[in-house]
């Protein structure tokens, strides 16, 4: 029989060694955590790959991809694979790297799939429209008490909890 | 003193790996907080499990006494950390589109990479919708750019906006931090036990808590009775990095090199005065703003030439050097980059292109063309700006 994975870290525990990390971070690099930004570069990437002259054409594509940059040429990127790293090593050590599908117990897999990609597009969407995500805005911006990240970070949480009544049955149990 | 520029400390690729290793101790976090689980992530929208905002904010007050404790005691140049630019609105719609992304799809970017790392297909979906996403972004920016620039204050902080001091306001984070977790403590424990009847045991006692808190409270208090340091103390933190530089007369320039960097269209030059009202009124260099040593201590003068882009150029003239010095200091440490002091101020401005002309013609002097350089000899002065083509590290989100 598999072994269950271990129950999660204290979330104050957690947190305190994500503030570590994210001082850490603010006091070796000047800036602070971040991750949506290389995602965009993996998209510039990938545009680039079929249609160089339109990463070249659209303004933001552009600025990360144009002519002979390397979008992935960039800080955000390694900071991503590290991410990955350390969340793939985490997960080994505590039992949870395994294949599955996460998901409410009322929907079907391939419901939370459809899901998470839409909500994955309108997430990536977001974040570009409000230049960061909830970690490079949020939690970086945050800790420097920057006004703009702190009005950012409820919106946050308010479009997230205006909108979970109407779907609740993804996630009820 | 922190930050350190550790690019050109390690080179390119050291710099990157330190942002490997800084990622995954980042990855490790968000994975021991459970945040590689959707449902773990959206039972915080329906007040079951309170974790996001638990660890969320444990991790921004944790890192914002980090930052401003070891600001207060000269550890740390705030000045040199990257704060968001501020887009106000475009902050709002863009937060409560994420909001809904969030509910959705379960996942917000980050935790979506550690969910994809330990192989969560939902995880892999959600990240390939956010690529998506951003490129949808970029297709149907042009509809709105003017609203996406919109509404911009470039550092424009917490304190700031309430008029506080930064202690003050750091302490007030914690207060606010510290209920908002006794709130959620509650809130989880009515809603979890209404629902599922489980309740989650960390093993610590309540002392523990109540010890957490207490450090946290005490810590806050400290960055708020301490202060942070005004230009005078923290010169003397920095005496050390910055005094060779005016030993070494390294900042002084000469006439001419002012001359030249006026006239050059690539550069954004500044000109401070610092000369008494009459003396400015009598003479000055076209351009330049009279100002006094206190001036150099308000934000609203100082932020904006903190902010100037890497091709700005601040120059200060004054009567003597103590004025000059001074207020080189001051602004130096507030984070004013390419900062210089025109040598022995206007003294010998006017005797210097006293009997000089310019195809025949005398100029204005308050601003002598590019031409008259050529009536020097080349070796008349040493060149001393330097200006870094680096650009100073910004957010991680572009």
């Amino acid at each position: 029989m598999k072994k269950q994975p271990k129950p999660v870290t204290n979330p104050y525990l957690a947190g305190t060694i994500l503030g570590v990390v994210l001082f850490a971070a603010f006091a070796l690099t000047h800036s602070g955590l971040g991750a949506s930004g290389a995602i965009s570069r993996i998209q510039v990437s990938l545009t680039k790959l079929i249609w160089q002259s339109h990463v070249d054409k659209v303004g933001t594509f552009a600025l990360m991809g144009a002519g002979d940059t390397n979008p992935l040429d960039h800080a955000s990127v390694f900071l991503l694979l590290g991410t990955f790293a350390g969340g793939m090593i985490s997960a080994l050590f505590n039992r949870r790297l395994r294949f599955e599908i996460l998901k409410g117990p009322r929907i079907s897999k391939t419901q939370r799939l459809f899901f998470a990609l839409i909500g994955g597009v309108i997430m990536g969407y977001g974040a570009r429209f409000a230049r960061g995500c909830t970690s490079g805005q949020a939690l970086s911006g945050g800790a420097v008490l920057s006004l703009g990240s702190w009005a950012f970070m409820f919106c946050v949480f308010i479009g997230g909890y205006a909108t979970a009544y109407f779907v609740r049955r993804l996630w009820a149990d | 003193m922190l930050p350190l520029d550790i690019s050109s400390e390690l080179g390119k690729a050291g710099g990157y790996l330190v942002f490997f290793l800084i990622g995954s101790g980042f990855g490790v976090a968000l994975e021991l907080a459970g945040f590689g689980d959707s449902r773990r992530l959206a039972a915080q929208f329906y007040f079951k499990d309170m974790t996001v905002l638990k660890t969320m904010f444990t991790g921004i007050i944790v890192a914002c006494i980090l930052i401003f404790l070891s600001s207060a005691v000269g550890f740390l140049d705030f000045t040199q950390l990257a704060v968001n630019q501020t887009f106000l609105w475009p902050g709002i719609i863009g937060g409560l589109i994420m909001g809904v992304g969030f509910i959705v799809g379960g996942y917000c970017p980050g935790t979506s990479v550690v969910a994809t790392a330990s192989l969560k297909l939902d995880g892999l979906l959600f990240l390939t919708g956010a690529v998506l996403g951003a490129g949808l972004f970029g297709e149907s920016l042009p509809k709105f750019e003017g609203f996406w620039y919109s509404s911009f204050t470039e550092r424009f902080l917490v304190s700031d906006w309430l008029g506080w001091s930064i202690g003050a306001t750091v302490f007030a984070v914690i207060l606010f931090a510290l209920i908002m977790f006794y709130g959620a403590e509650k809130v989880e424990e009515y809603f979890r036990i209404r629902g599922t009847g489980k309740a989650m045991s960390w093993k610590i006692t309540r002392r523990s808590y109540l010890f957490g808190a207490g450090t946290l409270v005490v810590l806050a208090g400290l960055v708020w009775i301490i202060g942070q340091p005004d230009p005078v103390r923290k010169w003397k933190y920095m005496e050390s990095r910055y005094a060779v530089q005016l030993t070494t007369k390294a900042v002084f320039i000469h006439p001419l090199e002012y001359v030249k960097t006026n006239n050059e269209a690539t550069i954004k030059l500044i000109t401070l005065d610092l000369r008494p009202g009459k003396d400015f009124e009598a003479f000055h260099l076209s351009g330049s703003q009279n100002v006094t040593l206190d001036d150099l201590l308000k934000t609203s003068v100082v932020a904006p030439l903190a902010q100037l882009p890497p091709q700005g150029v601040v120059v200060l003239i004054a009567e003597n050097d103590s004025v000059s010095i001074k207020a080189w200091k001051y602004l130096k440490v507030q984070g004013v980059v390419n900062l210089y002091i025109l040598e022995n101020g206007l003294q010998n401005w006017k005797s210097l292109f006293a009997d000089k002309t310019v195809a025949g013609k005398t100029f204005n002097l308050a601003s002598p063309p590019s031409e008259v350089l050529k009536l020097f000899p080349k070796d008349s002065f040493i060149q001393k700006i330097k200006i870094g083509s680096k650009k100073r590290a910004g957010g991680l989100c572009s």
